[in-house]
């Protein structure tokens, strides 16, 4: 049986005297889709740097894949596909052209390729932007380019961080229904948000953090049952006695 | 090292060079346009512009012909004239540039055309004599211009100012330098030093590049899939390579339009292409450093100066001190392409083959150093 989860152990990363993630541990299983939730700042991003190996933590080990993010970084660029919070993209290439790359980097088998860019592309409502350059794209477009980009691989975990955001709200949905795909699929997804429908509505789990800390994680209900809340919101402002959006 | 990946880059580099525009003129128009204007400047013989030159004259002769010839000399705008006793106080004030050139008329000089216009079909019964020129070496405008103006003048002389084409003469004009002077216009000279010049440039092309994709958060984004940097790095000299190629095609294109010959055989240019892609390959590496030392795009493109004016100055046919040439790897092409195709020097030729070595350390240098900085300071800002 393939081991597709991950494990956060007690990960620290300082940027100077500020500590952005703070003792941070959870574990992800095999096919779940997880979600991060927290206000700007929390260390959502810092955090999936880290499982991605973009950062190195301070202290502290986490593992992806069964494989220590450490030593064995290689393994975990096979598996992974991750979509940034801030899209990246070669704006003189068209995003047809963006996804191939990125396909190609991954090497996907050429003809894979083909067939499924036009399916995520189909997915996303871009078959007609896709032959025009990324670099005239509104910014709903982008993300969804974006998104297009990190799956291209069809990876075993991915990592969205806000894949969301600044979309509309008919954007929204098609993204939640594609990310629902994932998991019917048995994919494990990572998922960072700070949008309370967007955790409940997706996540088999949540986990919510501030200042670097997870400060409860359970399913949606478990969370809103405990705290005696009617939705994530409620039960953040139990906890930290904050909104999560100012 | 996967060549799937590697050419999947190198293919978005090669569109990078034609979508987009800053690329696009700096590694294509910028040549075209530079030895375009260059070659109609310079080109064509019309060399001399405003510029006067002094001469000294050495009249061993002391007849009308020879006094003739001093004033034909004098009459023409472009030289001034002062005369020398003998031949070694002239070449003194050669050698300090007091004067621009030195002609030493000899004693039978009058004779000569006397023994030519007694019998002017006859060339056994002529008296033959050398006119000995000296050009200050140092100076490019000097030595291709000086010696075909004097041969016309000696030229008019002898056959008078109607005279057409030119039959056989007594008098020769001495060689006054390796280079056939006859055929070489300041531009031929420069053209040798075209074809770094663009090279050069690739710095700034690929600094702008990296940095570009560092702020774009695109690096990152390669990173996280299984791309090497080695590939991407590979990939992007590649491009820089191809972008070479085509630039010294377009350079010799252009400059062969408007005149420039080449004496090279075909290993000579084959040499000279290959030394101008290790400049590329340098410049490459330069430009990795331009790019790990720069934060923003906008500094890349700033700190990529400090890496193309002195090899500019010092090392292509903008005039600068040969001495501190010898720092800049451009130097060594200019010098290497100036003796295969300005004086047709073969490729085993010592100095050409010292240019070769000198230029293929200076690429693995640059690139392990390139790379090594990059690497350590240049994927993240
Ligand atoms: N390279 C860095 N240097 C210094 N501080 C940093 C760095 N990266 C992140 N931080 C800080 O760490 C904290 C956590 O940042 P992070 O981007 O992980 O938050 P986030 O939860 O993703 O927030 P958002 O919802 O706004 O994306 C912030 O206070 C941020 O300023
Ligand atoms: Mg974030």
């Amino acid at each position: 049986m393939k081991q597709n989860g991950i494990k956060v152990q007690n990960l620290f990363k300082k940027f100077g005297d500020f500590t952005a993630v703070n003792d941070l541990s959870f574990e992800v299983k095999s096919g779940e889709l997880f979600g991060l939730l927290g206000p700007n700042g929390a260390g959502k991003t810092t955090a999936i740097s880290i499982m991605t190996g973009l950062l190195e933590p301070t202290s502290g080990t986490a593992f992806v894949g069964g494989f220590d993010i450490k030593s064995h970084i290689n393994e975990i660029r096979k598996l992974i596909g991750v979509c940034p919070q801030e899209p990246a993209f070669y704006p003189y290439l068209t995003g047809r052209e963006n996804v191939e790359l990125f396909g190609n980097l991954h090497n996907v088998p050429k003809k894979v390729l083909k067939q499924r860019t036009e399916e995520l592309l189909e997915l996303v409502g871009l078959v007609e932007g896709a032959t025009r350059r990324a670099g005239n794209y509104s910014g709903g477009m982008i993300r969804r380019i974006s998104l297009v980009m990190a799956l291209i691989n069809d990876p075993e975990i991915a990592f969205l961080d806000e894949p969301t955001v600044a979309m509309d709200p008919q954007s929204r949905r098609a993204t939640w229904g594609f990310v629902k795909n994932l998991k019917e699929r048995n994919k494990t997804v990572i998922l960072t948000t700070h949008y309370i429908e967007e955790a409940e509505a997706l996540c088999d789990r949540v986990g919510i953090i501030d200042e670097g800390k997870i400060i409860a994680l359970n399913t949606p209900q478990a969370l809103m049952q405990e705290h005696n809340a009617n939705d994530l919101e409620g039960v953040f402002l139990k906890i930290t006695g904050k909104k999560i959006r100012e | 090292m996967n060549i799937r990946r590697i050419n999947a880059l190198l293919n978005k580099e090669i569109k990078s060079l034609y979508r987009v525009p800053a690329t696009l003129f700096l590694a294509i128009l910028f040549p075209i346009v530079l030895t375009g204007a260059f070659g109609l400047a310079f080109g064509g013989g019309s060399a001399i512009g405003n510029s006067t030159y002094t001469v000294g004259i050495v009249d061993l002769d002391n007849t009308v012909w020879s006094e003739y010839f001093i004033g034909n000399i004098s009459e023409n705008e472009v030289f001034v004239n002062t005369s020398y006793s003998d031949s070694e106080t002239g070449e003194n004030d050669l050698a300090q540039g007091k004067i621009s050139a030195l002609i030493v008329i000899p004693t039978d000089f009058g004779a000569s055309i006397d023994s030519y216009w007694l019998n002017s079909t006859n060339p056994s019964t002529w008296t033959n004599v050398t006119v000995e020129l000296f050009v200050d070496q140092g100076s490019l405008i000097a030595s291709s211009a000086i010696p075909p103006l004097i041969q016309q003048l000696l030229f008019t002389t002898l056959y008078g100012e109607s005279a057409t084409n030119a039959p056989q003469s007594p008098i020769r004009l001495g060689n006054p330098a390796e280079v056939d002077s006859e055929h070489t216009t300041q531009f031929d000279l420069m053209a040798p030093g075209m074809f770094a010049f663009a090279a050069i440039f690739i710095t700034m092309i690929v600094a702008d590049a990296f940095t570009e994709q560092r702020s774009k958060g695109l690096l990152r984004r390669i990173q996280l899939t299984p791309t090497s940097p080695s590939e991407v790095i590979l990939s992007s000299m590649l491009a820089n390579m191809a972008t070479a190629i085509l630039q010294v095609g377009i350079v010799f294109a252009v400059a062969s339009l408007l005149g420039f010959k080449s004496q090279a055989e075909l290993t000579g240019l084959l040499l000279s292409f290959i030394m101008v892609m290790l400049l590329a390959l340098i410049s490459v590496g330069f430009g990795l450093i331009a790019a790990s030392l720069a934060k923003t795009p906008g500094a890349a493109t700033g700190i990529s100066f400090i890496f193309i004016l002195p090899q500019m100055f010092f090392g292509t046919f903008v005039p600068g001190s040969s001495d501190i040439g010898q720092l800049v790897p451009s130097y060594y092409v200019t010098d290497a392409l100036t003796s295969i195709l300005l004086r047709g020097a073969a490729i085993t030729s010592e100095t050409v083959i010292y240019d070769l070595l000198v230029l293929i350390v200076y690429c693995i240098v640059v690139i392990i150093v390139g790379i090594g900085i990059f690497a350590k300071f240049g994927r993240e800002k």
